[in-house]
């Protein structure tokens, strides 16, 4: 059986498609088949944090459609050999999505084998971001240490317990983790920033991982190459952990702690 | 962080009101979006049974689910017409 995971928020540029990039990768690096879709239909953007935008031919709506098949819109990913992404459609609107076609298309990637399929939700409670969560068995909230995304984030958890076809069906609930990226452990303990267990303590739901706020993020995505194939990076460290925690390893939260810098770096600034 | 804002400290602490005002307006929307599908017919049956004894109209009766904390209370809201003169 695939599982399928969203990766939502209610609000945008909190780091879902970010996040989406480095656990398909983890995930996929761990030897797991796994694809990963881009529901942002209209702002395709996971094809270019993957570095496979030159490669997209077909698109999730041409396969909605009968256009193209599953095969061809696949693209392979260049760093590891059972990662696939399916890409948005850039010049469509979210209305192509229907609840029959994304069925099928999570129907048909699970008879190719796929043990993982990732859902990058759009921003917004609209369709496209409906439709990305509608068939999850799992769900990883991204928020970031601010009061609207934790506003947003309780918004999203109160649409997936009463839109997803588990809450529907009244099957066992989707399962609910809590990602918190963005983090800088020194302006929480100079008390300008909520805490992780502040934001943990408000939404109520299992703390999956913390993701240091981090200037590789914005290398890897100039590169095209997902955050988590940084080498000895903190933001790579701490979504390789995510990963572990989520096939039910036990990792301890690092880079939540603020570490003071050496007093001659305090008094001549720099980092 | 500069050397005088380092020796003369002035950050304020905003992180808990933040937090503050977040678990107010959360707990406040859980209770209004999130209002399970009984609640309707609920107040459908109690206007019926109360109205046997009382005369009330629809509007007369307010049933409201909130959470607090780990709670869920049911709020009933039931108000009497005036007793008419005699
Ligand atoms: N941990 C992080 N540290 C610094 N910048 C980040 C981090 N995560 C995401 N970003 C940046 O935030 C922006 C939005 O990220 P993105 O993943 O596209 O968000 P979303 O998909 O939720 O809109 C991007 O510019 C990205 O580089
Ligand atoms: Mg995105």
């Amino acid at each position: 059986m695939a599982r399928v995971i969203v990766v939502t928020s209610g609000k945008g540029g909190v780091g879902k498609t970010t996040t989406s990039a480095s656990i398909s990768t983890g995930l996929a690096l761990r030897g797991f088949k796994t694809a990963v879709i881009d529901f942002d239909v209209g702002l395709r953007n996971l094809d270019l944090i993957m570095g496979c935008e030159r490669r997209v031919v077909y698109d999730l709506i041409n396969v909605v459609n009968g256009e193209a098949n599953l095969n061809q819109a696949l693209i392979k990913d260049k760093h590891c050999d059972n990662l696939f992404i399916l890409p948005a459609s850039q010049t469509r609107d979210k209305d192509a999505l229907t609840e029959e076609g994304v069925e099928k298309v999570l129907k048909d990637l699970e008879h190719l084998g796929f043990d993982y399929i990732l859902c990058d939700s759009p921003a917004g409670i609209e369709r496209g971001a409906v439709m990305a969560l509608t068939f999850a068995d799992e769900a990883i909230v991204v928020s970031n240490p601010e009061v609207s995304s934790v506003r947003d984030s309780d918004r999203i958890l109160g649409i997936l317990q009463s839109k997803s076809r588990r809450a529907i069906e009244g099957r066992e609930p989707v399962k609910e983790h809590l990602l918190v990226t963005r983090y800088s452990p020194k302006r929480v303990e100079d008390g300008e920033m909520l805490s992780y267990k502040d934001v943990q303590e408000l939404l109520r739901i299992p703390l999956i991982g913390v993701i240091p706020e981090s200037d590789d993020v914005l290398q890897a995505s100039n590169q095209g190459t997902p955050a988590i194939h940084l080498k000895d990076s903190d933001v790579a460290t701490a979504y390789l952990d995510v990963v572990a925690r989520f096939l039910d390893e036990d990792r301890p939260l690092r880079f939540v702690a603020y570490e003071k810098p050496g007093l001659l770096k305090r008094l001549f600034g720099g980092k | 962080m500069s050397l005088l804002s380092y020796f003369f400290g002035s950050k304020q602490k905003t992180a808990s009101v933040a937090k503050e005002r977040l678990s107010l307006i959360i707990a406040h929307e859980r209770g209004t979006n999130r209002t399970p599908d009984f609640l309707p017919d609920l107040q459908r049956e109690l206007i019926a049974v109360i109205s046997k004894y009382v005369n009330v109209g629809p509007d007369d009766i307010k049933v409201q689910l909130e959470k607090q904390d780990n709670c869920e209370i049911l709020e009933v809201n039931i108000t009497l017409p005036e007793q008419p003169q005699k």
